[in-house]
């Protein structure tokens, strides 16, 4: 039997951009490049790995996000994804964590899953939430935070690094899983990758096809609301000394007169 | 006065700073009722109560421990359904962040996470957060349900406000879903005998310019002159030098102390994620066109194998 898995991505700002808000306090995408969240193709990787262990797989990777957002899809179709699904919609400018994970969770029903592996966290957001509130949608269980993954028999192991503990971890499928930057190098896609991507199927969702309407998401359903953002001032400029013998003196002179000494 | 959800990190039943900070910000919203689960969660009645908790309501069973997140997801709605709460908040740690998260969902909620601080509103509380790389500030609150906020470390100064404290047994029913994820084993982590990285107040970091795992031990000779935590970037990390639970960045941990120090670390943005809401920022780096000095209080240019062991010396004097 197949096993089906779902990668879930995101487009996102590039951090080395100048990122920003727009006027409407949503993220700016206008103004800077986007990207597959490099968060998320550690997820895509240990989604390659997992099919390569399994007699049959088959690895759809999911978006939600503007036009642009495709360049994420066919970044992860390039590594070698089988094929994408593309949820977009005008209603869904400004949505946030809790709108996109209804609209995650009922495009993975619709695709049909057996796992479901995301990223630890988005490097726009950086919420860190989305894989659990997912698997409370979904009811199933949640395996996240994961630095080390692996399925056999219908059931996901993974070590799970915590604060104070490491922790082995075990569920059945289906199951959300989330992995770290621990997990594993993503692959680069290689040129025959690259081409066989373009001929990968992409399928676009919109709202409707997913029963849901539009007051349940966007700006205006948000249960979160921005109220201001500002930019953080520039720090003034410090004090900068050349070493030249004595530049550990300086310093602790310095750390003595803030009192950290 | 209203009533404010807080839930209770601790290890056996100490509690860990950020929740005692965490006290400080719900005093702001309201009353504070503490949630304590799991092994020991009557003994941190004492120290809750110093701090500013009204009540304390604490449940155990052998679930909170052998399977993962969602029963304590189960006791906290327990809680909030006992209690109607103003807000719900809770530590911004990666157990913390989820089970606030899933909560949040059950009770048709908006969830801000990791806030740096929090007033009250007339629309509820407001959060403050750091945004991109803490290139921003947001000031946020939730529009829909009751506010499920968690809190980064460091947000607050703990503050002692004796309050009655008063325990009481929580009655949990554990849903279906509770026993989905079961925790197989557990290996608790060496204790270096440093604070801990997310909630020191002094945190002394090490980059590529540190050369080699074996010369991390002057990183850490001046972590501990100065009673600091260890952190190390990246690129310390993937190369192997040291753990990456002590990794600072948007990979790792988000620190934000009263002093962080920045050895043979260039600032790349995935290093600046995870530090640049530190107070007071000092840099020792050789490349005096490092992105870093940007950032600092203070920075010396120089090689930091002269220059860290020449302040650990100096610091061992002054205190000495």
């Amino acid at each position: 039997m197949s096993l089906r898995i779902v990668v879930c991505v995101k487009y996102v700002p590039d951090a080395t951009g100048d990122r920003k808000f727009a006027d409407d306090l949503t993220v700016d995408r206008d103004d800077v490049d986007g990207l597959l969240s490099e968060l998320d193709e550690y997820a895509v990787e240990q989604a390659l790995q997992i099919a390569d262990e399994a007699d049959d797989a088959e690895i759809t990777v999911l978006t939600v996000g503007p036009e642009d957002a495709k360049d994420a899809l066919r970044k992860a179709l390039s590594m070698g994804a089988d094929k994408a699904v593309h949820v977009e919609d005008d209603d869904l400018h400004g949505t946030d964590v809790m709108g996109t994970s209804l609209v995650l969770a009922k495009a993975i029903e619709k695709t049909g899953y057996d796992l479901v592996i995301a990223g630890m966290a988005s490097t726009d957001g950086t919420m860190g939430v989305l894989p659990a509130i997912l698997a409370e949608r979904l009811g199933v269980p949640q395996v996240t935070l994961l630095s080390e993954v692996s399925v056999a028999d219908g059931v996901v192991k993974g070590r799970r690094d915590g604060d104070t503990a490491s922790e082995q971890l075990e569920a059945s499928l289906p199951a959300v899983v989330s992995v770290t930057d621990q997990s594993g190098e993503a692959r680069y896609p290689s040129f025959k990758g690259i081409m066989a991507a373009k001929k990968k199927p992409v399928e676009s969702l919109d709202l409707d096809d997913l029963d849901i309407d539009a007051e349940e998401v966007g700006l205006e359903g948000a249960w979160t609301k921005v109220d201001s953002a500002a930019e953080r001032p520039a720090r003034t400029a410090g004090t900068i000394v050349k070493d030249e013998g004595e530049g550990g003196k300086q310093l602790a002179e310095y750390l003595a007169g803030q009192k950290f000494i | 006065m209203a009533e404010v959800l807080v839930y209770v990190d601790h290890v056996d039943g100490a509690v860990r700073k950020p929740t005692l900070e965490l006290l400080t910000l719900a005093r702001r919203v309201g009353e504070p009722v503490a949630v304590a689960l799991g092994s020991g969660a009557e003994a941190t009645a004492a120290t809750l109560a110093e701090h500013g908790a009204v009540k304390v309501l604490t449940a155990d069973a052998p679930e909170f421990a052998d399977y993962l997140v969602v029963p304590k997801v189960d006791a906290l709605q327990a809680a909030y359904e006992a209690v109607s709460p103003a807000a719900v908040l809770v530590p911004s740690s990666a157990e913390g962040k989820e089970i606030a998260a899933r909560l949040a969902v059950r009770i048709k909620s908006g969830i801000i996470t990791d806030a740096v601080d929090l007033e009250a509103g007339d629309e509820g509380p407001v959060a403050t957060q750091s945004a991109f790389a803490a290139s921003y500030t947001t000031k946020s609150r939730v529009s829909n349900g009751t506010p499920v906020i968690t809190v980064k470390p460091n947000s607050a100064a703990v503050e002692a406000a004796p309050a009655a404290g008063t325990v009481e047994a929580l009655t949990v029913s554990f849903s279906e879903k509770a026993t989905g994820t079961k925790v197989v084993s557990r290996t608790p982590r060496e204790s270096t005998g440093r604070p801990d990285l997310t909630e020191a107040a002094i945190v002394v970091s090490g980059g590529r310019g540190v050369n080699g795992a074996e010369n991390f031990s002057i990183i850490e000779a001046l972590a501990d002159s100065l009673g600091a935590a260890v952190g190390a970037s990246r690129a310390a990390v993937d190369a192997g030098w040291y753990p990456h639970s002590n990794q600072v960045g948007q990979t790792g941990k988000s620190v934000s102390p009263q002093l962080y120090i920045a050895s043979g670390i260039s600032g790349a943005i995935q290093h600046r994620a995870g530090m640049q809401t530190s107070k007071t920022i000092v840099a020792i780096n050789k490349d005096a066109e490092a992105p870093i000095f940007d950032l600092v209080d203070y920075g010396v240019v120089g090689d930091l194998f002269d220059v860290v062991p020449a302040l650990t010396e100096e610091v061992k004097t002054r205190k000495g």
